[in-house]
């Protein structure tokens, strides 16, 4: 990891509630501070600073290329599976710092789960083979692995469509459910925290709506942070929402940050209130 | 459908133009070439070698006596050690192949991944006569070593007997010797199909809390599996067919030894040909050629069969 002096001087404009008290007394379970991101030399991210309560929704939304899905994949260590990738700052999980030195990325991942904006099922692997995938590739071990099987994929909401071709390849199922397949196989891990990076922006319409309802399912017990470029999913499911903008070659920042409620109705940034009504982006 | 209905251009009938019929007329011509040379080469051998499979019958396969005193010609030993040695090699470069693939495609940064396929193909562009004498003049007092190290610690293993004093011109040199011929083939094949595997899948397993190691074995090795396993057969048919580098580092022995790879006597029906080539009257060069006919059927088989594999992985892999 390339640890680079910030000398940039661009500021988020608006930059309130930090501490999300909007939220009530919640805790903060995953927090980033002052996150910068470099690609070679290239600076991409500036000064992101977001706390995610527990078991709340959080959605980034913004324009393509202005820095989200690189944001969230600081937030488990995917970020430094890139070449020449560089960051600054720290990511608090459960209070600790995740880019502390010793500790193991492999651990932080399958505290964060992912699930990525293409349905990435393994295609070697049967359905169930898909959900006990994480085990495998992490050594773990559980009891039953039937019960598990079926319990993820009753959370992500495709046990029934599933149950009788658990042993069929995942290649076999629709856009849709491949993607809450892949929803059942970070969910086998039992993450405190999943991301989750425009997960519903190859499925139709009708697929959209089931993940959504599930991320609301999961949003009960656990924590998800989901870029989306769709704003009505953002006003649909989550609680908060942060609004990320990248100026021509400057670094991608967070412009707003706030209660979605607000923050779609009561813009207090004017370049977040012509974003949130479609006048560019 | 209307009678007079009629396609506005036929397209068979276009291909009129001159440049086209001559294009046509040349590539097809080559194609044509390439096949008829195998096929000729085939009946031409089976031509000359058909006196010795008539005098010698089917011992000419499963018996183990070479004679031209006796007129009798039989190439079961090399037969077998042409098989042993290749499978000597493959078990060794197989694993070592996959690993540099793996770290060429995976692990190492973009420059070391250059070098690093440089190198592995000039190593596939080496000539096997100069490993052949490498192996013979630097190599094999070091590989002796190793094979005394084996049968010293392991000698309780029939696998790691040696009757004899020395360890050296042994299949298992042999077959190291093979195994720096394959490795390249395989590596090369290898690299191609990983770097194919979807990079999504790669995240996915990382995401999923997967090592170096998990993701290779979990999600790498299953989706190459059929390029890989195509990469081993042509490296296969390259181990059958070596001559000149198996004939400097292994001893010619008409007994069949299969189950004693340290001790120095093996066979491989490429490199006996080629021993025996220069002395042989004509009854013997009949023999010979027989021998290169069982060579040929037998490559041309496994060749054929990796050809199957890898072309049907590709299809998989780009479906």
């Amino acid at each position: 990891m390339t640890l680079m002096e910030n000398t940039d001087a661009v500021l988020p404009v608006t930059h309130q509630n930090v501490e999300p008290q909007f939220l009530g007394d919640a805790f903060n379970h995953l927090e980033a501070r002052d996150i910068n991101v470099w690609f070679g030399a290239r600076h991409v991210l500036n000064d992101v600073t977001l706390a995610f309560p527990e078991n709340s929704v959080t959605a980034l939304i913004g324009p393509s290329g202005c820095g989200k899905s690189t944001f969230i994949r600081t937030l488990n260590r995917m970020h430094e599976l890139i070449p020449n990738a560089g960051l600054t700052g720290e990511v608090l999980f459960n209070g600790k710092d995740i880019y502390a030195p010793g500790t193991d990325p492999v651990s932080v991942r399958l505290g964060i789960g992912m699930v990525f904006q293409k349905p990435n099922p393994f295609p070697t692997m049967t359905i169930r083979g898909n959900v006990l995938s994480g085990l495998r590739l992490s050594n773990s071990r559980v009891r039953d692995e039937d019960a598990l099987v079926e319990s993820c994929l009753t959370r992500a909401s495709i046990w029934n469509e599933v149950k009788d071709r658990l042993d069929a390849p995942a290649g076999s199922l629709s856009g849709g459910q491949q993607q809450r397949l892949c929803i059942a196989r970070s969910l086998a891990l039992a993450p405190d925290v999943l991301l989750m990076d425009e997960p519903c922006s190859a499925l139709d319409p009708g697929s959209t709506r089931r993940i959504e309802e599930t991320i609301r399912e999961l949003s009960e017990s656990m924590t998800i942070v989901i870029v989306t470029h769709n704003m009505q999913q953002a006003q649909r499911i989550s609680d908060q929402t942060a609004f990320f903008l990248a100026e021509d070659g400057q670094p991608g920042y967070v412009v707003e940050f706030g209660p979605t409620d607000s923050l779609f109705s009561m813009p207090n940034d004017p370049r977040t209130e012509d974003y949130v009504n479609g006048r560019f982006g | 459908m209307s009678e007079n209905l009629k396609p506005r251009v036929n397209f068979e009938t276009a291909k009129t133009r001159l440049g086209d019929r001559l294009f046509f007329g040349s590539t097809s011509g080559a194609a044509l070439f390439a096949f008829a040379i195998v096929a000729l080469i085939l009946f031409f051998l089976g031509l000359r070698a058909w006196p010795a499979l008539q005098s010698q019958g089917l011992s000419f396969i499963y018996g183990s006596t070479w004679s031209a005193a006796d007129g009798t010609y039989q190439i079961m030993p090399m037969l077998v050690g042409s098989i042993v040695v290749a499978t000597i090699g493959l078990i060794i470069s197989t694993p070592l192949s996959i690993a540099v693939a793996f770290f060429l495609v995976f692990v190492a940064n973009a420059r070391v991944a250059k070098i690093g396929g440089l190198m592995i193909d000039l190593l596939a562009a080496l000539p096997s006569i100069l490993i052949g004498f490498w192996g013979a003049t630097v190599f094999t007092p070091v590989a002796a070593g190793w094979a005394q190290v084996l049968h010293d610690h392991f000698g309780f293993i029939p696998l790691f007997q040696n009757s004899g004093p020395s360890f050296t011109r042994s299949p298992f040199i042999a077959g190291w010797i093979l195994a720096i011929m394959m490795a390249p083939i395989i590596t090369s094949v290898a690299r191609e199909v990983m770097s194919r595997v979807d990079k999504e899948l790669i995240n996915a397993a990382h995401a999923l809390g997967g090592t170096t190691f998990s993701t290779l074995r979990r999600v790498v090795l299953p989706t190459s599996r059929g390029g890989i396993l195509g990469g081993i057969l042509l490296a296969l048919g390259r181990g059958l067919g070596e001559t000149i580098a198996i004939l400097y580092t292994l001893n010619l022995i008409f007994k069949v030894n299969v189950l004693r790879p340290l001790e120095n006597r093996g066979g491989s029906v490429a490199s006996m040909i080629a021993a025996k080539f220069g002395e042989a009257d004509s009854a013997e060069i009949h023999a010979l050629m027989a021998a290169g006919l069982v060579l040929f059927v037998m490559t041309l088989l496994v060749n054929v069969i990796a050809t199957g594999i890898v072309q049907r992985a590709e299809r998989k892999m780009a479906s």
